[in-house]
């Protein structure tokens, strides 16, 4: 059992040199080798990889002077595997487990990194720059990601050589819980969830009769929006700050309970957690007698069982008691009567995040980055139509376009933004008119939109609105609990005229009908899965009713994505007769004499698009 | 509930994994859905027999047991064969004809889609594009990919698998 001695000991001795992967200037003892282990480079072999490291370690007699050690997401997840040394900071790309010979002989060994494997970003002129002078490098601000792709999360000593566990041993003998709330207050954190309620206020709601009743804090670690995954890289990469953030708010509010709820889709997060809370248990910064004081907290995981609605406050409080994942009408709100009618606090996983070094470094700290109603940063995970696909950190208020062009390097292939969708199924997309609008809550609910928990879709021109909207609702609908009738029955309606005009079969008429089957289930859901799930039809409808219209009136999709209202044409210029497309279509709706122009039967055509992805020639184009 | 055709074969080691399991989680609040995911890595599946087990040593009663199991997507009360046979019925395929290689498979394995063989070996999927259109029909066994096939081509590949 460690006391905050211990814990100050365990910095000093490991701090200077984890400060040198901050860029401290201590004197390197050893090379790092730090290789993400996160959900996407494990997937493509960074477990190998850090295999093959430790085997040429060994066989080289130098594991005294290598520390390969594993980390959360790096962050630009387009370029893993990635894989970052030190001293140097130097970052390579696209790291295969074959590749660790070369930068082991020649940049371990040898001194020089390997110029062929290192991290670059292309810019829009097709040139390469160094990873160390892009947008994507120097532009965040990494507060919630502050550990994340630099430290061990399978070692409690890296993240107390972070200043982990500090903030709890701070509360627990400098501060009182009321004290502890009031600086949540004044910082001014709001829920990373994408409701953005205030955090502060929200402990404070649960806080009455402290130590007269039972109370639980909760972690929603459900993400379930298709897209995000903020919260994964956060308990992948830095299980511990919401750990320690969790027995925060246990003393803050009076309980001595809480609860991860994580889906069951994250069995590397599950992992990671696991490990992380026997390994705090083993310290005592968990457990009875929290760093030697009377402040008893621990932590119980619940997993998911893969149900999106679980999401959703109530329901997932439901789920931990054994139930089926309904939710409950509000009031009473979970600060009152939560789970098993008890006071309870939920609270996302990027909020926990952020909560530590609040309570080290103080409340006026945080409120110095952030915009005027939104302070400190928002986590994205930058997905679709972007060159830089990955997860990034920026001060609320930086503008989309900030976000989109230059961290996230644009929109690849030449191709024109669109819209970013943000929010997931519950959310709006932002389009191009919109482009220098700052990302906050605010700004972003004032367009009706939504700042959502994270998710950020980048659409282009090749990307058809109404698509979008149906895609989105076709999961809301899989997804609802089936409880209240407006969410039940009326999002399944709305379903069905999205599909209706996809399908070139759509009448103005379905125009107004959908906008008032959104306005009656957004006004008579029970929760806000139903609330929210009109939102994508409705922004879609607002900024691109022009789609809408091309759809009902002239039967035509202009992305060229709704199958039925496409049409395959083979240009007679440019066929040369070989037959491949007619002898692969499925349907037989190709005819042509060899070396003669081909055509195609349109009412025969299935729109498959085999033809177009067989011809040699270019020859066959879809509208 | 969907009652599967294949008999309960659960072993006594499974059975004493379960209790053991059952025992741990019993005492706390909000055992079920821990006990649930604990049975169904032990056994595949929650099928009625294993539901009664839990409802017996818990006294959680079956009707509540049953309505968690059949809310949450990854709960299953239909094991999945040894051997995943999946065919596509996306637009292509059917159009060449993959309905009657799913009614094929379907007689010579003795099961519907959906379901599970007596001996645990194969379990019959249907999906909706696997985006191999240019093989159409398309099945997919045992995560092998089978091209245009024909209905008379079924015996043989599965008894590669039997």
């Amino acid at each position: 059992m460690k006391t905050i001695q211990d814990l100050i000991e365990i910095k000093n001795q490991k701090g200077a040199q984890i400060g040198i992967r901050f860029g401290g200037d201590a004197e390197a003892e050893k090379t790092y080798i730090l290789c993400c282990a996160g959900t996407g480079c494990t997937s493509s072999h960074s477990g190998d990889l850090m295999d093959n490291f430790r085997k040429l370690a060994e066989e080289s007699g130098m594991t005294d002077k290598i520390e390969i050690i594993p980390t959360g997401c790096q962050g630009l997840c387009a370029k893993g595997p990635v894989v970052v040394v030190y001293p140097g900071n130097v970052h390579y790309q696209l790291v295969t487990p074959d590749m660790a010979q070369r930068i082991w002989d020649e940049h371990i060994v040898g001194g020089t990194p390997v110029a062929d494997f290192l991290m670059k970003e292309e810019t829009a002129e097709g040139e390469d720059i160094p990873f160390e002078e892009s947008s994507f490098y120097n532009d965040q601000l990494r507060l919630a990601l502050r550990n994340c792709g630099k430290i061990d999360p399978e070692n409690i000593d890296e993240y107390i050589a972070r200043e982990g566990y500090q903030a709890i041993g701070k509360a627990i003998n400098e501060m009182t819980p009321d004290e502890v709330i009031q600086v949540m207050i004044d910082s001014e954190l709001r829920g990373r969830g994408g409701a953005g309620f205030p955090t502060g206020k929200k402990w404070l709601f649960a806080s009455g009769n402290r130590g007269e009743v039972q109370k639980y804090v909760c972690c929603n670690a459900d993400e379930g929006d298709p897209g995000a995954f903020m919260d994964r890289s956060i308990l992948e990469g830095d299980p511990h700050s919401v750990i320690e953030a969790m027995s925060i708010a246990g003393y803050a509010i009076g309980a001595n309970q809480g609860y991860i709820y994580v889906r069951a889709e994250y069995p590397i997060a599950i992992e990671r957690l696991e490990i992380a809370l026997k390994q705090a248990r083993e310290y005592g910064v968990l457990g009875k007698n929290i760093l030697g004081s009377d402040f008893d907290f621990d932590i119980d995981l619940r997993l998911g069982a893969g149900a999106f609605v679980c999401g959703e406050e109530t329901a997932l409080m439901t789920s931990i008691e054994g139930n089926r994942g309904e939710p409950h009408p509000r009031p009473p709100f979970p600060a009152v009567k939560g789970l098993f009618q008890s006071p309870t606090i939920l609270n996302n996983v990027e909020t926990y995040a952020n909560i530590p070094q609040i309570i080290i470094k103080g409340a006026d700290w945080f409120k110095s980055s952030g915009s005027e109603t939104s302070k400190g940063t928002k986590v994205f995970a930058l997905g679709g139509k972007i060159n830089n696909t990955g997860l990034v950190e920026v001060p609320m208020g930086a503008t989309l376009r900030h976000v989109v062009e230059d961290i996230g390097g644009g929109v690849p292939n030449g191709k024109k933004f669109k819209a970013a969708q943000t929010g997931g199924p519950s959310g709006g997309c932002i389009p191009a008119d919109y482009y220098d609008i700052p990302m906050d809550y605010e700004s972003l609910s004032s367009i009706g939109c939504m700042m959502g928990s994270g998710g950020l879709i980048v659409l282009d021109e090749d990307d058809c609105m109404v698509d979008i909207a149906k895609f989105f609702l076709g999961f809301t609908v899989s997804e609802s609990c089936g409880k209240c009738t407006p969410c039940r029955i009326g999002t399944k309606r709305m379903l069905e005229i999205l599909e209706k005009i996809s399908e070139g079969k759509g009448t103005m008429e379905d125009l107004d009908k959908l906008e008032d089957l959104a306005k009656y289930i957004k006004a008579n859901s029970l929760c806000g899965l139903g609330q929210t799930a009109p939102n994508p039809v409705l922004a879609t409808i607002n900024f691109f009713r022009d789609e809408y219209i091309a759809h009902i009136k002239e039967k035509r999709c202009p992305a060229g994505v709704c199958k039925e209202l496409l049409s395959f044409t083979i240009d007679a210029d440019k066929c040369k007769g070989c037959t491949l497309c007619a002898r692969n279509c499925p349907a037989g709706a190709i005819s042509g004499e060899v070396r003669s122009a081909h055509v195609i039967d349109n009412d025969k055509c299935i729109k498959c698009g085999v033809c177009m992805e067989n011809c040699k020639f270019g020859a066959i184009y879809k509208k | 509930m969907k009652v599967s055709n294949v008999p309960f074969q659960g072993t006594a080691e499974q059975e004493a994994k379960l209790i053991e399991l059952i025992e741990k989680y019993k005492g706390q609040k909000g055992c079920l859905m821990p006990i649930l995911q604990g049975a169904q890595n032990i056994y595949g599946y929650l099928p009625y027999e294993v539901q009664k087990i839990i409802s017996d040593n818990t006294g959680i009663p079956m009707e509540k047991i049953y309505g968690v199991v059949t809310f949450y997507a990854q709960f299953t009360t239909s094991p999945k064969g040894k051997c995943e046979i999946s065919v596509c019925l996306g637009t292509a395929c059917y159009v060449k004809g993959s309905a009657a290689i799913l009614e094929k498979v379907e007689q010579e394995l003795g099961i519907k889609e959906g379901e599970c063989t007596d001996d645990g070996a194969f379990s019959i999927e249907s999906c909706r594009c696997v985006g191999a259109c240019g093989l159409a029909p398309v099945m997919i066994v045992g995560g092998e990919v089978y091209g245009k096939i024909t209905p008379d081509d079924v015996p043989g590949i599965l008894a590669k698998y039997r």
